[in-house]
């Protein structure tokens, strides 16, 4: 017992220091006019992807007010893991944050338990399907994702053209329906100028790990494929494809590491929304909604094509642009489709519905892969 | 030419300035890597505490952590007491969990909560045991190396929760998401002034446990085990019976710690819900020696440091990387001043080395041979 004692002394003493230094900085902790925002990124924010995309937009944000704001960031935090992202939550709270954006799906219940916690702060919530009247009682919730499927569908394209042996790889994070309708849109605009053109799914289960991703898109590529793309936060497969020789499309952000692969990207351009968000607080006229901006938004966009592309690819291209960015995903999924079974899903002079584009668990014909039931 | 040697003893004022000093040391060398970094190093700390105890949400966040780190702590001990190296606390954690779960999904939903958590409780006992036995089978029977197959154990747990959360526990009212459904509402361990009651598992383990170690007839057997299995044979005691129910026991009280984190704070079974508990818990029995009571304060103290780590990213824009060095390094620190506190290092020239020198300078192939080799006398 005298050694558990003496730790308790200790314990108390550095409590005690830092009890006193606590006690200097009350008095600068008043700044109330500045609006803190906060963001929880689920990689580190360089990530070359994902996580990069939403902070380059956030930095937009910040260029456009300046002063106005200050943001708040936690990295890397597991949206798996319930209790980190709580406890993240509540950091960002602690520190004064208003307006909070958590920028992954798994983050998704703790911002609604968060959001009924804290009804004095604003939450929106980065690709889920709960905000305020839809699974979440309370007015300070939102949820904003993007048409990256149109973008996706206009890389199919270039794909399409560019393949020579027909099959195309893509190395995919998790069978959830926002991977699915990716990889669904990216087949359909391949197939569109292509029809004899197969993609080869390969699931990773993870979202950020680079190892992972670069066996996942080494194993396609000794399998035939001769363009790769990915649904993943690093930009690992691009960087296979530049080791095998063969081509490749990215995600998220430019990618300028492969200059013998990269074809281009579908795009996230996160600063217009962030932009408008920000702004809706600053105003005082935060207003809830569902946001699902595409191309006509700037939310979603395709990477200028690199020298490698053909004419005949970037012609391709610009023929479908003007349609897809015009009419977004309603295009991107118009009948008719059929599934991998061949059964007709989608007829003639349709176009799937949002909610059950949300709810996507099937592939379209030309997908090589399953979706674990 | 140097030696290292356990010391005897050390008096109540030692540990408190070596602990002290260790503490300085890592907040100075952390403060230099902040510095150097470009971040005001006084308000980084202030932060620091301030994160982990200058609030209600603070302090809340960090009992959060505590609470598991706690838990599987002290679980551990007691394999560890028998020089048992259960290293698969993170596997122990997830199968208490899921079986907790599983139970949660079975019971009938008109069930009185308390009934219903006591039985996810004994659930989360059973499955961190079984997950702890089956290794610890093949250790006191066949004695394998425990330490390697625990470690394994965590992986094979993350795999099978991975396919629980993918395909068989996979929630159709998620549209398509993967996800398990959330236990019921009545199951959750209740919150009493913004303090989870779940709180009282460590609180209650820690007697459990000191209590067993200290006072009863197989925590004494525990601990002859640990000292020395023959000695224990020779006794009369029968080992491998004390070996499988500590290791019953150090598994299933990590189950426990499981099946709480999934009452009373997740809510719902992911493969992160570990969250690198057992192997941080790891650490932390060493740290305090194995002591029940001990491990509790300094379970407390590595809380304090993750969530006030945690902050000083929201506070200051520390990266999350830097944050896990200043992390690091204070942690690095105190355990090694733990190190200085029970070992000492003596200089000067060791008589073998002395030997081997005055047998170099004759032998002109001797040059190569190296005579600074540490010799650790006494491990432990």
């Amino acid at each position: 017992m005298k050694r558990v004692m003496s730790m308790i002394v200790a314990v108390l003493m550095m409590a005690g220091i830092f009890a006193i230094a606590g006690c200097g900085d009350a008095k600068d902790a008043k700044k109330d006019e500045v609006l803190k925002v906060g963001v929880l990124y689920i990689s580190p924010e360089d990530d070359g992807g994902y996580s990069q995309a939403h902070a380059e937009g956030i930095a937009k944000a910040l260029a456009t007010y300046g002063d106005k704001i200050e943001i708040k960031k936690l990295e890397s935090v597991d949206d798996a893991d319930v209790e980190a992202t709580n406890a993240a939550i509540e950091n960002l709270v602690n520190d004064g944050c208003k307006l909070i954006f958590t920028t992954s799906y798994g983050y998704m219940d703790p911002t609604v338990a968060a959001a009924a916690k804290y009804p004095e702060v604003y939450f929106s919530h980065c690709s889920g399907y709960k905000y305020s009247g839809n699974g979440y009682e309370g007015k300070n919730m939102d949820a904003y994702f993007g048409q990256i499927e149109t973008a996706r569908y206009l890389s199919g394209i270039v794909a399409g053209m560019m393949t020579e042996t027909d099959q195309l790889g893509y190395v995919a994070a998790f069978p959830i329906p926002e991977v699915i309708r990716g990889i669904n849109a990216y087949t359909l605009g391949a197939r569109s100028v292509n029809p004899d053109v197969v993609v080869k799914v390969s699931w990773t289960n993870t979202w950020f790990d680079p190892a992972v991703e670069q066996a996942s898109a080494e194993a396609l590529l000794a399998d035939g494929c001769d363009v790769m793309a990915q649904h993943q936060d690093s930009p690992s497969a691009i960087e296979a494809a530049e080791s095998a020789g063969a081509l490749a499309i990215g995600y998220d952000l430019t990618y300028t590491g492969a200059p013998n692969a990269y074809l281009t990207a579908p795009l996230w351009d996160w600063g217009t929304y962030y932009t408008y968000k920000i702004g809706q607080v600053l105003d005082g006229k935060w207003e809830v909604e569902n946001y699902w901006g595409g191309m006509k938004e700037g939310v979603a966009k395709l990477d200028a094509l690199s020298s490698l592309v053909s004419e005949e690819a970037k012609a391709a291209v610009e023929a479908a642009r003007a349609e897809v960015t015009e009419k977004g995903n309603a295009f991107v999924f118009a009948g008719p489709i059929y599934d991998q079974n061949g059964e007709l899903k989608v007829a003639e002079g349709e176009s799937i519905p949002y909610g059950d584009q949300m709810g996507m668990n099937w592939f379209v014909d030309g997908v090589i892969g399953q979706i674990p039931s | 030419m140097f030696r290292i040697t356990k010391k005897e003893s050390f008096t109540k004022a030692e540990a408190i300035i070596y602990r002290l000093f260790g503490f300085s040391v890592g907040i100075i060398f952390s403060g230099i890597i902040i510095a150097a970094l470009g971040y005001p190093v006084f308000k980084t700390f202030i932060s620091l505490a301030e994160g982990s105890f200058g609030s209600s949400i603070a302090i809340r966040n960090t009992i959060s952590f505590l609470i598991p780190l706690s838990v599987t702590a002290l679980g551990l001990s007691i394999a560890f007491k028998m020089r048992y190296w259960n290293i698969g606390g993170e596997g122990q954690i997830l199968m208490g969990a899921t079986a907790a779960m599983g139970v949660s999904m079975v019971l009938p939903s008109g069930m009185p909560g308390p009934l219903m958590m006591l039985s996810m409780l004994v659930a989360g006992f059973i499955g961190g045991s079984i997950w702890a036995l089956i290794p610890g089978f093949f250790r006191i029977n066949m004695k394998t190396n425990e330490t390697l197959f625990t470690l394994m154990m965590n992986y094979l747990a993350i795999c099978f929760v991975q396919y629980l959360y993918f395909e068989l526990w996979r929630d159709p009212a998620k549209k398509g998401f993967p996800g398990i459904q959330d236990i019921p509402f009545r199951a959750r361990i209740p919150y009493v002034s913004g303090i989870s009651l779940a709180i009282l598992a460590p609180l209650i383990i820690v007697l459990v446990v000191y209590f067993l170690i200290k006072k009863t007839k197989l925590g004494y057997e525990i601990r002859v085990v640990g000292e020395s299995e023959p000695t224990a044979h020779y006794a009369g005691m029968n080992v491998k019976k004390i070996m499988f129910v500590g290791v019953m026991l150090s598994g299933g009280i990590v189950g426990v710690a499981g099946a709480v984190k999934l009452m009373g704070s997740t809510g719902t079974l992911s493969s992160s819900l570990g969250g690198g508990a057992g192997f941080t818990a790891i650490v932390i029995a060493w740290l305090a020696n194995l002591s029940a009571p001990m491990i509790v304060l300094v379970s407390f103290l590595i809380a304090a440091l993750e969530q006030g780590a945690q902050f000083i990213q929201v506070r200051m824009g520390v990266p999350a990387a830097v944050a896990d060095i200043v992390k690091g390094l204070i942690l690095m620190s105190v355990l090694g001043s733990e190190f200085m506190l029970r070992y000492k290092i003596l200089f000067g020239v060791h008589t073998a080395s002395k030997k081997l020198e005055e047998r170099a300078s004759v032998d002109p192939t001797m040059q190569d041979s190296d005579p600074e080799s540490e010799v650790v006398e006494d491990s432990i």
